[in-house]
């Protein structure tokens, strides 16, 4: 039985006018199925850069990723990615339902079951009203939820998301997480989330994968052993969620202050290893 | 919000409608006064009194006259106008999309785009002859630079999250080109088919002044001709109405279009 998704000897250099980065060093770890996930690690880390290899948007410079045991050499039919830049992520000359509509077209979806889909998608994000607003119409996140809704409804196996909360306001934000988590409970879709919030990382996921500085390896993973029951005003507050968040900010501490801080290496310099 | 700050929205909206009105009449009516007045008195043969220009006016442009000099102008008009924003939206697409072929054209583009399309009309009498062709021809020729050109941009702009959202979803070929890239190189498309209205214009014209039976540009040169100048002169007032009228047609057909595109900057100013 293969893993949901599988990451091995994961490497991305980015190269360009005589200068190389080394975004992504070395990175292994797997996603077994239904799992919650969150990747946290210090800004600039490459963490978009690890999302967008595994969504088949970029291609390593080595190593691997694995859907199911298959290579991801583009983006896989199964899988769903949600961005960061909400108001960039959203064709903003389409209505909502048709936003959430086009990728279910494009698979090819006869029309009364992308009706369905398109109404229970936005009703799972509590946006049943929206179907005919323009996206710029609605508020931050609001436009979050749609392209939630524009996921669930392409019905992925595998929910990529990219600090899609980064860009809203606390409060939404505490909304937003709740409902990713009843979604993902609701549901069982595998989601994979990044954030560099270690809050956020402790409170919504299953397992938490800390990443370290850039170039990047996996410094330590982490079982959260909360109960799967959670809610903003106790989980917060009880003392597993204490001790588990105060362990994570350790790792990332210790993560920036034990590489280098010299990310950037001349392409005749000889590679780091 | 309550019912008052609604009554008062509403009000706020009449009297901007009522201003706007105000400011876009003004400086016409200012205008057409002077000229009323600084001409009246007139008895240079060149510079007739604008009274005189209105009252020739109705014998002038009669309907038989719209039917045989407006009619023809405003098909090849729109038939030279709607060549050139089929073939610069389709190139521009094409060399928007790749840098390759890019690469290749600008050169050549850059040097076509300067030269002026009105020297391109002998060049094409020469072998579209004398009739319609040439002359759809010389304003398709002349309209169709603002069009490649913005397209060309409005394409190489596709926001790079939209395109990687795009792709992620396996949005692709005419899907993709119809969903994603078009709508949103669609405000830089209609600000270069907004340029080509005018060169539009402009080279009918042209155009019909070289080489024509009938038409706006050959009827004015006409009567220029035929020392008839008050006719001239209406014939000049009717080329300017037909540029407005087009000009209005167009903000409409464009305010239907790019709706989103105005609701989207309202919001982003309203917030940013």
């Amino acid at each position: 039985m293969h893993p949901r998704l599988a990451v091995s000897g994961l490497r991305k250099v980015y190269e360009g006018s005589g200068r190389r980065v080394e975004a992504v060093r070395d990175l292994t770890f797997t996603v077994e199925a239904g799992e919650l996930v969150c990747l946290v690690g210090p800004s600039g880390c490459g963490k978009t850069t690890l999302l967008k290899c595994m969504a088949g948007l970029l291609a390593p410079t080595s190593g691997e990723v694995l859907l199911e045991g298959r290579r991801v050499t583009g983006p896989p039919p199964d899988m769903a990615f949600v961005f960061q830049e909400y108001g960039r992520s959203l064709f903003p000359w389409m209505r909502v339902g048709e936003n959430v509509e086009l990728p279910l077209k494009q698979k090819g979806l006869a029309r009364a079951r992308r009706r369905e889909l398109v109404a229970d998608a936005l009703r799972s994000v509590g946006l049943e009203d929206a179907l005919s607003a323009y996206p710029w119409q609605l508020s931050g996140g609001m436009q979050q939820r749609v392209a939630i809704a524009r996921a669930l409804a392409y019905e992925p196996r595998v929910l990529l998301m990219d600090e899609p909360f980064a860009a809203v306001d606390a409060q939404t934000r505490a909304d937003l997480e709740d409902l990713v988590r009843g979604l993902w409970r609701e549901r069982g879709i595998t989601i994979l989330f990044v954030t560099h919030d270690i809050d956020e990382a402790v409170y919504l996921g299953e397992r938490v994968l800390v990443l370290s500085a850039s170039p990047t390896v996996v410094q330590e993973q982490l079982k959260v052993d909360l109960p799967a029951e959670r809610d903003q005003l106790h989980t917060r507050v009880a003392p597993r969620f204490a001790e588990l968040r105060t362990h994570v900010y350790e790792q990332i501490q210790a993560a920036k202050r034990g590489t280098p801080v010299d990310r950037l290496t001349k392409s005749d310099a000889p590679e780091p290893h | 919000m309550t019912g008052t700050s609604l009554r008062r929205a509403g009000a706020g909206a009449w009297r901007r409608v009522l201003l706007r009105l105000l400011f876009t009449l003004a400086l016409p009516a200012v205008l057409v006064t002077a000229w009323w007045v600084a001409s009246d008195g007139s008895t240079n043969v060149y510079w007739p009194p604008l009274r005189t220009i209105l009252k020739a006016f109705p014998d002038v442009w009669t309907g038989e006259r719209l039917r045989t000099d407006v009619r023809p102008s405003v098909l090849r008009l729109l038939g030279g106008y709607a060549t050139a924003a089929v073939v610069g939206v389709a190139l521009g697409t094409v060399i928007g999309s790749y840098r390759r072929v890019r690469a290749v054209c600008e050169p050549v583009l850059e040097f076509l785009r300067a030269v002026p399309p009105p020297v391109l009309v002998p060049v094409i009498m020469l072998f579209a002859g004398i009739g319609d062709t040439m002359k759809v021809v010389v304003i398709a020729s002349g309209c169709v630079w603002p069009v490649l050109l913005n397209t060309v941009e409005g394409v190489r702009a596709v926001d790079p999250v939209m395109a990687e959202t795009a792709r992620s979803y396996g949005i692709s070929g005419p899907a993709r080109l119809r969903g994603v890239v078009l709508p949103s190189a669609s405000p830089q498309i209609f600000a270069g088919l907004r340029q080509a209205l005018s060169i539009g214009i402009i080279l009918m014209v042209i155009s019909e002044m070289f080489a024509a039976s009938n038409g706006l540009g050959f009827t004015i040169v006409q009567f220029q001709r035929g020392f008839a100048i008050a006719d001239m002169w209406t014939g000049i007032l009717v080329l300017g109405l037909l540029g407005f009228v087009l000009s209005v047609l167009f903000q409409v057909v464009e305010r239907r279009v790019l709706g989103w595109y105005h609701g989207l900057r309202a919001s982003t100013r309203r917030s940013p």
